[in-house]
Formats: structure tokens, C-alpha cells, sequence
């Protein structure tokens, strides 16, 4: 953040004079606006950790021979991405405390973006695991391999790479996603933006804004870059 | 000692039926060829034998232990998941399309069942897997991936991988099968080397040079039947039956 600051400044002595009140306005409402970005941060990071184990499981679950299990996971991936993830926002923050559970706002959104992302990942990885080839099960099998022990050893890992593309796709549709949770009060990057836009009468802030998104969903390209040229290197 | 012994085994895909009532023996140190049209069940055979597939009716017993046993109904009975892979990890199976697993490199591919499935020390995975690597002639490939290995390299990968886990039998489904006609004798010539070892194999083959040079018998399978087995000299040179002759017609 000093860091960031000091670059403004820096910047600051080598621009026209006439960006001078501008550069010093963004100097100003930067700190509100990154403390919004560590909101939108937490929010993106605890969603990434939670959904995805949990869609494993459920496109374990969704594969599984149980029907009852595969129908029920079936329903449950139409009903989370069948409706809008703001209904579900909504549904968490405002219809739950009419059955007693009654949440912060912060939470409130972390639990619907898990659930709904997780839907999401768990049909990415169903597909994955699918498309594996079955004489990969059978030469692990024959090798003694346990079920788990196939998945695990053999099957997961390649499930890894070819799930990475469509993976890193909801990850960037994921840090664009969270601005959404400031309909239920969650005070992220988009909500400083338009707090700061309202009261000062620019837009200086949406800028702002999405340079941030910009540079989140650069890291992100970047680092998912980087594991597919880690994993290219079997085939 | 017999080695494979299978009783009466009936098996069906739907209303297909793929075998209908096959017996048969390995016996220790024996190179047994199956042989016989396409789409005869041969494949399906070998599978059942390692619980690939499971059968209706009938028997299978490896070393003389039970995998199936028939009930009074004549239908199968498979003993628990559990003994079934104790008792199957006697065998190694070798597939037409290698099954190695493209995410680890050649080492990691035969290391990976000793270590993880028999809880061997690394170490000593690692030694006998390069012992095994230089026998089928590929300790130079060992940190290649699959990808990057023509066919019969990738057969003998497989073969090593089968023989890491120290199974007393050996079962190949068209090991040669998928691979261009020059690159079938290195994989035959490990295959040979395994029988001069006295491996017990049992081989589903369209090699006749094979069959004929290295088995100690030849079963040929018809429909879902074994028509007619017995050494290669007999079988290849004065068939009994006519079906046995008609296929021999056509391939030799
Ligand atoms: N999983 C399966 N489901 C349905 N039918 C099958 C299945 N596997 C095999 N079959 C059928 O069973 C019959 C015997 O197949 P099998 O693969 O055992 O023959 P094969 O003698 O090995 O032939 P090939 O020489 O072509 O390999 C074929 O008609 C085949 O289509
Ligand atoms: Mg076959």
C-alpha cells in the first residue's frame, strides 16, 4: 500500500500539471478502495479453498454407483446453477434467518458463492474424471490398486490438467463475481468505488476499480499460465 | 500345480452371450496361446480371469485359491473385494494398448504399484525397477514420459510394470496388436526371453510364429467355445476339427 503510494508520488512529479489534482484525488481514496480490494480478495480466496474440494466431491459423488446420491448432487447442480448467484445471495443473507440462521453479511456471501461455485466445479470435474480413458482404471486395477487409491494416484492428477483451462475460466468469472456480494452489504472493491463516486461526483473511482480487477485477473492469468506449461510437459 | 484353473465359465453382455461354457488349465511354467477369430471372446476369457469382468456361471481359481465358486444354482459366488485383489495380484496383465500412465515418466510408471500398492521402500522399487528396465532393453528411456516412446517401447514399459509387482503369471491381451508389424518382434522377444525364465503366460495372440515357436499349447476359442487345444505341432500341422482348420486357412 506505502509502496503504492510512493509510486503515485513519484509518478506525481513527472506528470502534466493539469493531472496534478486528479493524481492527488486517487491518492486519496486509495486506501478505502484497497481495504474493498481485501474484502473482494478474502472473499474470491475462501471461495477457491472451499469449492473446490467441494466440488470433488461432488462430481465423486455424481460418478458414484449409489443413485440416490448421483440424483440428489444432480438436483443440486440444477437448482444452484439454474437460478441467478444474486437470488442465492439473497436467499442466504434474507431467507435464512426465517428459518433461524441468521448471518453476517460477509459470511453470508462466502456460503452462497461456495455452494454455487462448487456446483460449478463439480460439473467441470465430473467431466474430467469422464473423460479419462477406462484402460487407466484397468491398469491400476490390475496393478492392485484400490478404488481410492486409482483416483488418487492415476486418475485425479490427470483429471488436474485437463480440467485447468475451463478451472481457470470460473476463477476469473469468480474475482469479477464477488463484486455482486455489495447488494447484501459486503463492503468490497466495487462498493468503495461507488461509495467514493457518489459522494465526490467523479469516476475517477470506476477506473480506479477496474484497474484493480485488471491487475487481480492478470495475476491470476499469469499463474494459470504457468501450471499448464507445468503440467505440458507429459504429452 | 495349476497355476489358472476355470470351470464351466458362462458370461454375457446383455443378451450377447460371450462365453458359453469354457473350462480350462495353466500349469506352472507353461506358455498357453489362445487363438481364434475376432470377436470369439478371447479377450473376454483373460479378462475374467483377473476380475475385469465378472462371470455368471462357473469357477476361476488362481493357485489353486477361489476367486468365483458356483452355488447350488450354478451361479457364481465372488469372494470378497478384498481377497479378490490379493488373490489377482498374482497375475500381471500386459494390454493391447499399454495403459501406462501418461503423467508419470517410464521410472515412475513401474515403481508406482510397488510403492504404493505392495509398500515397498522407494529405494528398493527404484533398483529393481531399473533392473527390469534393463531388460527390456529401456534403462536409457527411464525418464521419458510415454509420450515420448514408439509403440513396442511402450509395450515393453507396460511388461516391466506387470513384472514389478513379482506376479507368477503372466497375461497378455495382444501385445503386438496395436503396433507397426516392425516393432512387434522386440516386443515377442521379451515376451520369448519371460518364457525361457519359465514365467507361466497366458497369451491371446494373433502371432502364429509365436504360438507355433513359443507355447507349449495352443487353445483356439470359437464363439464363445473352446473348440480344440493341444501342443502347436498338432494344432498348426492336423487340426481335429473343422472350424480349427477354416481359421488356420484363413490366417496362415
Ligand atoms: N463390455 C462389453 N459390452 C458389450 N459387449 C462386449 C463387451 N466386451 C466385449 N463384447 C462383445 O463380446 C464379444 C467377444 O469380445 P472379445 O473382445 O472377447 O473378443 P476377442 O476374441 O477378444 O476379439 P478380438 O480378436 O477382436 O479382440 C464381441 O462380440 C464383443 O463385441
Ligand atoms: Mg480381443
Amino acid at each position: 500500500m506505502l509502496y503504492m503510494l510512493g509510486w503515485l508520488n513519484v509518478i506525481g512529479e513527472y506528470v502534466p500539471e493539469a493531472w496534478k489534482p486528479m493524481l492527488q484525488y486517487i491518492s486519496r481514496i486509495i486506501v478505502p478502495m484497497a481495504e474493498g480490494t481485501i474484502v473482494t480478495f478474502q472473499v474470491f480466496i475462501i471461495t477457491i479453498v472451499l469449492s473446490i474440494p467441494l466440488g470433488l466431491i461432488l462430481a465423486l459423488g455424481r460418478i458414484s454407483k449409489f443413485k440416490i446420491l448421483r440424483e440428489a448432487i444432480g438436483l443440486y447442480i440444477w437448482l444452484l446453477r439454474g437460478t441467478p448467484l444474486m437470488l442465492q445471495l439473497f436467499f442466504v443473507y434474507y431467507g435464512l434467518p426465517n428459518f433461524g440462521i441468521v448471518l453476517d453479511s460477509m459470511t453470508a456471501a462466502c456460503i452462497a458463492f461456495v455452494l454455487n461455485y462448487a456446483a460449478y466445479f463439480g460439473e467441470i470435474f465430473r467431466g474430467g474424471i469422464q473423460s479419462i480413458d477406462r484402460g487407466q482404471y484397468e491398469g491400476a486395477k490390475v496393478l492392485g490398486f484400490t478404488y481410492w487409491q486409482t483416483m488418487r494416484r492415476i486418475i485425479l492428477p490427470q483429471v488436474a490438467k485437463r480440467v485447468l483451462s475451463p478451472v481457470s475460466n470460473e476463477a476469473i468469472t469468480l474475482v469479477k463475481d464477488t463484486a455482486l456480494v455489495n447488494v447484501i452489504g459486503v463492503g468490497e472493491l466495487l462498493r468503495a468505488a461507488k461509495i467514493a463516486v457518489s459522494r465526490d461526483a467523479v469516476t475517477s473511482p470506476f477506473i480506479v476499480a477496474a484497474v484493480f480487477y485488471l491487475v487481480m485477473t492478470f495475476v491470476l492469468t499469469k499463474l494459470f499460465d504457468y501450471l499448464e506449461e507445468r503440467y505440458a510437459i507429459y504429452e | 500345480m495349476k497355476m489358472i484353473e476355470v470351470k464351466n465359465i458362462h458370461k454375457s453382455f446383455g443378451s450377447l452371450k460371450v462365453l458359453k461354457g469354457i473350462s480350462m488349465t495353466v500349469n506352472k511354467g507353461e506358455v498357453v496361446a489362445i487363438i481364434g477369430p475376432s470377436g470369439s471372446g478371447k479377450s473376454t476369457l483373460l479378462r475374467c480371469i483377473n476380475h475385469l469382468e465378472t462371470i455368471d456361471r462357473g469357477s476361476i481359481y488362481i493357485e489353486g485359491q477361489a476367486i468365483a465358486t458356483e452355488d447350488e444354482s450354478g451361479k457364481s459366488r465372488y469372494v470378497s473385494d478384498r481377497e479378490i485383489r490379493k488373490i489377482c495380484r498374482k497375475t500381471g496383465m500386459v494390454f493391447q494398448n499399454f495403459n501406462l500412465f501418461p503423467h508419470k515418466t517410464v521410472l515412475e510408471n513401474i515403481i508406482e504399484a510397488p510403492i504404493v500398492v505392495a509398500k515397498m521402500d522407494k529405494r528398493k522399487a527404484i533398483e529393481e525397477a531399473e533392473e527390469l528396465l534393463e531388460k527390456v532393453g529401456l534403462l536409457d528411456k527411464r525418464d521419458n514420459y510415454p509420450s515420448q516412446l514408439s509403440g513396442g517401447q511402450k509395450q515393453r514399459v507396460a511388461i516391466a510394470r506387470a513384472l514389478a509387482m513379482r506376479p507368477s503369471i503372466m497375461l497378455f491381451d495382444e501385445p503386438t496388436s496395436a503396433l507397426d508389424p516392425e516393432l512387434t518382434g522386440e516386443v515377442l522377444k521379451v515376451m520369448k526371453d519371460l518364457a525361457e525364465e519359465r514365467m507361466t503366460m497366458l497369451v491371446v495372440t494373433h502371432e502364429m510364429g509365436f504360438a507355433r515357436e513359443v507355447a507349449d499349447r495352443v487353445i483356439f476359442m470359437d464363439e464363445g467355445e473352446i473348440v480344440e487345444e493341444g501342443p502347436p505341432a498338432e494344432i498348426f500341422t492336423a487340426p481335429t476339427m473343422k472350424r480349427t482348420e477354416a481359421f488356420l486357412n484363413q490366417v496362415l
